[in-house]
């Protein structure tokens, strides 16, 4: 299903319309069944988080509403909806008020280019890797844009610390990027297919074996710098509910503030469905099953996880994120990039192809790779004197002391 | 046990200025005169067969006629304690000498004191109300202090 | 070029999801940087001390439930022992024991919760750790309304002894909790110890040096966490702590980790002490009868104990009537906010509010 299927569907239904007219109303159309979609798909995922998160902790969750409390996001939305917007007097009105918008679109648009099928919804797009990269940037202006104009010390803080972490979280994510590319380019030329190395179908298509099995660094980079990207435990600095309130949305309400945490909750599924197309094969899987149920289930299993890393770990501190960056993330992406062109160019120039059997052999070669190199690199950028030290009782005190 | 140490020992080991200055002493307490109270200190935590190094409670007690400071102080070291308390009758504008310099503990406890009892405490680093807020009327634990209708 | 910068003053307060209540703290900042910190309290004052002299003796126990409402057994503790020393009751033996159970039961329901909320403060967003606590905690106020039929405000505790016997039920619960309760204290452990973002976020972080320790009057476990091992049940037996063995554990840096470890630890002697004084407990009344006005001579007398956040202590002064002339109370969370500002200056935003959830203060006590 995607806007040839429309395009043909109105044509046959209404002949004789004019192309252009035929191609706006099928993008609308489809648009809207993808942005209704997607939408609830996040209602779910609030619910969805709520009650694991609640089973993590050995308690119920949200249980009134519906069966198993499926209508929760419902009443939750039906209050936000119903409560007053309220705009502080000092704001800056106009970009007070855009910039929900700014950060729930791109959001949206991530889902134009997954690949559901074949093909994705908004038709093939060759460079669906670099509309991502550009789009998802977007959230960086949007946190400022709401912390900014809100004109509050706690918003500013939180939005300073978030557009420092995603814009340097933005280099090791976009380096992991190139290496799937680099090796999606390698192997579609020797399929001889047509496809672009930029464009996700094409990435789908390169994958014989996952990627995330193939370049574990790789995977491990992207997935790590795309929970920065969203702000989620245990990078969540831009919130950061104990230290600053709420972050940059501290002075939203209303229906602003559910827009803002539609976003929220929208983002890992997102992030998921980026990380199943690139990273998990997509839509390949059993061939028994349709590839959208595939791509469905592995976006699950993605958020289950990332729900479960945001029950358990601590929040980091915004020097050690940063630290973690520039020391960590980013030589390990820059050696994941040359490790991965040496090794595939080894391997093709020998006999002008890469057949299965040596998609494991670099497989292995790469996961030793990756233990060594995380390895190397935490023993040199680690933290140091963590060893547990012997207490000596100070000599300040003696409970035992007797007098003469 | 944490040993109390008696009034007898503390008398035997004050040096003579100090000792000449005690008002009165009770079974286990030491009464000084307010203006000694800072040399008093200074002396029970620097002496060596002492050591007292932390003050463990410090407090007001209006007795109408005057006002009691009492200090309990602890040795962790020696594992041992005692009181001493000192009398105040002015009561227009009672005045003592600050031993935040010698320990640290009273910082909190004085400001707490000269805000519900109005004992102003100099050289404190920072004498101002602490639990009630700036330009209320009056100290509450004093016992001449009339409630006031706040809901207005 | 260089920029031009100016600090930032922050209100963190009091109305502030992680300080314990209404705690007030301006800050001042220097980008991420603390330049200064000063406390505003006072949010809370209810006159606890005034209203102390207007009631009997009998009645203000009811007060001290309030001060630190999550160690409601000690703050009772303390202040009976306070009026027993000055009107010269005697406690029945069985009293002491159950006595200190309960305050045992009550130091690991505060040091539970004061270990949840430094994890909240870490950020687990959840609260994992913090619901496991809580889990935990549940059971033993469970176990406390068995005995007085209150979860939080207790007043199980009277000047002579308690209010009533533990009924049986009491003891087949603890007997379960006893067996359980090791199991869990591991289980939070190896949750939080072992975590590397909680070892980056508090090792070395928030130092408290022994000296300065000492020196500002801190006490309970953030004493120790600076390796100054002090405790009042060992310095100073009171009730039937020398009859009973357990270790102090004590910190070596004074870090906020070593602040969290030592009071885990604690929990685990405490547990040890419950298994003793299950063992050792003998039978016999509860309480010595004592009139409901009864008037004390006239003196003063201070005591102190060990609550789960350091020495709470109660200053009485008599004089002959139904109702202390003085009342002041030695508050441990009040006391340890002296050092705030030495462990908070220089260090960011982040570790201020972990700093400040190590300290375990409850805003109760502090303003009282």
């Amino acid at each position: 299903m995607n806007i040839n299927n429309f395009q043909n569907i109105i044509n046959s239904l209404i002949p004789g319309l004019p192309t252009w007219l035929v191609f706006i109303t099928s993008a609308i159309l489809i648009s809207f069944i993808v942005i209704n979609a997607v939408v609830i798909t996040g209602a779910l995922t609030v619910w969805l988080e709520r009650r694991l998160l609640a089973r993590i902790q050995s308690r119920l969750g949200p249980n009134r509403w519906g069966p198993f409390g499926l209508f929760t996001p419902v009443a939750d939305l039906i209050k936000m909806i119903g409560k007053e917007d309220t705009v502080p007097a000092t704001a800056d009105k106009k970009i007070f008020n855009l910039a929900p918008i700014v950060l729930l679109v791109p959001v949206l648009l991530v889902f134009a280019v997954i690949p559901m099928s074949n093909n994705s919804f908004l038709g093939q797009l060759n460079i669906g890797i670099l509309f991502i990269v550009g789009v998802t940037g977007f959230n960086t202006l949007a946190v400022f844009m709401a912390a900014w104009s809100s004109r509050n010390k706690y918003a500013l803080f939180g939005a300073m610390r978030g557009v420092a972490m995603l814009l340097s979280y933005e280099v090791p994510m976009a380096l992991s990027i190139i290496s799937i590319v680099l090796t999606t380019n390698f192997l579609l030329n020797i399929d001889g297919s047509n496809l672009s190395a930029l464009s996700l179908v094409g990435i789908v298509q390169a994958q014989k074996i996952p990627f995330f099995i193939l370049q574990p660094l790789g995977a491990l980079i992207f997935v790590t710098a795309a929970s920065a990207e969203m702000s989620r435990a245990p990078f969540d600095m831009i919130e950061s509910e104990s230290e600053l309130g709420a972050g940059y949305h501290t002075e939203y309400s209303g229906i602003k503030f559910a827009i803002f945490q539609l976003t929220e909750f929208l983002a890992p599924v997102a992030t998921a469905a980026i990380i199943s197309v690139m990273f998990a094969g997509g839509i390949k899987g059993l061939s028994f099953i349709p590839g959208s149920v595939i791509l469905v289930v592995k976006i699950f299993v993605i958020v289950l996880i990332f729900i479960w890393i945001r029950a358990t770990w601590p929040r980091l501190r915004v020097d050690q994120i940063m630290n973690f960056a520039w020391k960590f993330l980013l030589p390990l992406s820059v050696i994941n990039i040359f490790s991965q062109a040496i090794i595939l160019q080894i391997f093709y120039s020998s006999d002008s192809i890469i057949t299965i059997n040596e998609l494991w052999t670099i497989a292995f070669i790469n996961w030793i790779l990756a233990g060594i190199s995380i390895f190397l690199l935490a023993k040199l950028f680690g933290h140091k004197g963590r060893d547990k030290n012997i207490p000596i009782p100070s000599k300040l005190a003696n409970m035992e002391f007797t007098s003469e | 046990m944490t040993k109390i140490l008696s009034t007898e020992y503390l008398t035997t080991i004050l040096p003579d200025d100090l000792k000449k200055s005690v008002i009165d002493i009770a079974d286990d307490c030491l009464y000084i005169p307010p203006q000694d109270v800072l040399k008093f200190a200074k002396f029970l935590r620097n002496d060596s067969r002492l050591q007292l190094e932390s003050i463990i409670s410090l407090t007001g007690v209006d007795y109408i006629e005057y006002f009691e400071i009492v200090y309990h102080i602890r040795s962790m070291i020696r594992n041992s304690s005692m009181i001493f308390a000192t009398r105040i009758f002015d009561r227009s504008s009672p005045k003592l000498s600050s031993v935040v310099s010698v320990w640290r503990g009273a910082e909190l406890q004085e400001r707490e004191v000269f805000d519900l009892m109005g004992i102003e405490f100099e050289n404190h680093p920072q004498m101002s109300r602490i639990l009630l807020w700036e330009g209320f009327n009056g100290h509450p634990l004093r016992k001449d202090f009339e409630y006031i209708d706040l809901t207005d | 070029m260089a920029f031009k910068t100016e600090p930032v003053t922050i209100n963190l307060g009091p109305q502030h999801p992680s300080t314990h209540g209404v705690f007030r703290l301006k800050v001042t900042f220097d980008g991420e940087q603390i330049v200064d910190a000063e406390p505003v309290i006072g949010y809370m004052h209810r006159g606890t001390e005034k209203l102390a002299e207007e009631r009997s003796y009998v009645q203000i126990v009811t007060l001290t439930d309030r001060l630190d409402w999550v160690s409601s057994m000690t703050n009772n503790l303390a202040y009976v022992r306070t009026v027993e020393k000055l009107a010269n009751i005697d406690v029945p033996i069985r009293a002491r024991y159950l006595r200190v159970l309960c305050s045992e039961l009550q130091r690991i329901a505060s040091h539970l919760i004061a270990t949840g909320f430094l994890m909240q403060e870490l950020g687990t967003f959840g609260g994992t750790p913090l619901m496991y606590c809580f889990r935990e905690r549940e059971k033993i106020l469970d176990m406390f309304e068995m005995l007085c039929g209150a979860r939080i405000t207790l007043s199980y505790m009277r000047p002579g002894g308690l209010v009533q016997d533990a009924p049986p039920e009491f003891w087949e619960r603890l007997k379960i909790f006893q067996k359980e309760m090791p199991g869990y204290v591991d289980e939070l452990e190896s949750l939080i110890s072992d975590n590397e973002v909680v070892l980056a976020r508090t090792k070395n972080v928030g130092i408290l040096s022994d000296r300065v320790a000492v020196d500002s009057s801190v006490t309970g476990p953030m004493l120790r966490a600076s390796g100054v091992r002090w405790d009042l049940r060992k310095a100073d037996p009171y009730e039937v702590y020398n009859s009973l063995h357990f270790e102090i554990p004590i910190g070596s840096v004074g870090d906020t980790f070593d602040r969290y470890f030592v009071r885990i630890n604690e929990i685990r002697e405490s547990i040890k002490i419950i298994n003793q004084v299950v063992e050792q407990i003998p039978t016999g009344p509860i309480r010595t009868e004592i009139p409901y006005f009864f008037k004390p001579p006239i003196g003063n007398a201070y005591t102190s104990v060990e609550a789960p956040k350091g020495e709470l202590g109660f200053y009485l002064v008599s004089d002959g009537g139904i109702s202390p002339y003085r009342c002041h109370i030695r508050s441990p969370s009040f006391i340890n906010l002296t050092v705030l500002k030495d462990l908070l200056v220089g260090s960011t935003m982040a570790d201020l509010i972990v700093v400040f959830g190590s300290i375990d203060i409850v805003m109760g006590e502090v303003d009282r």
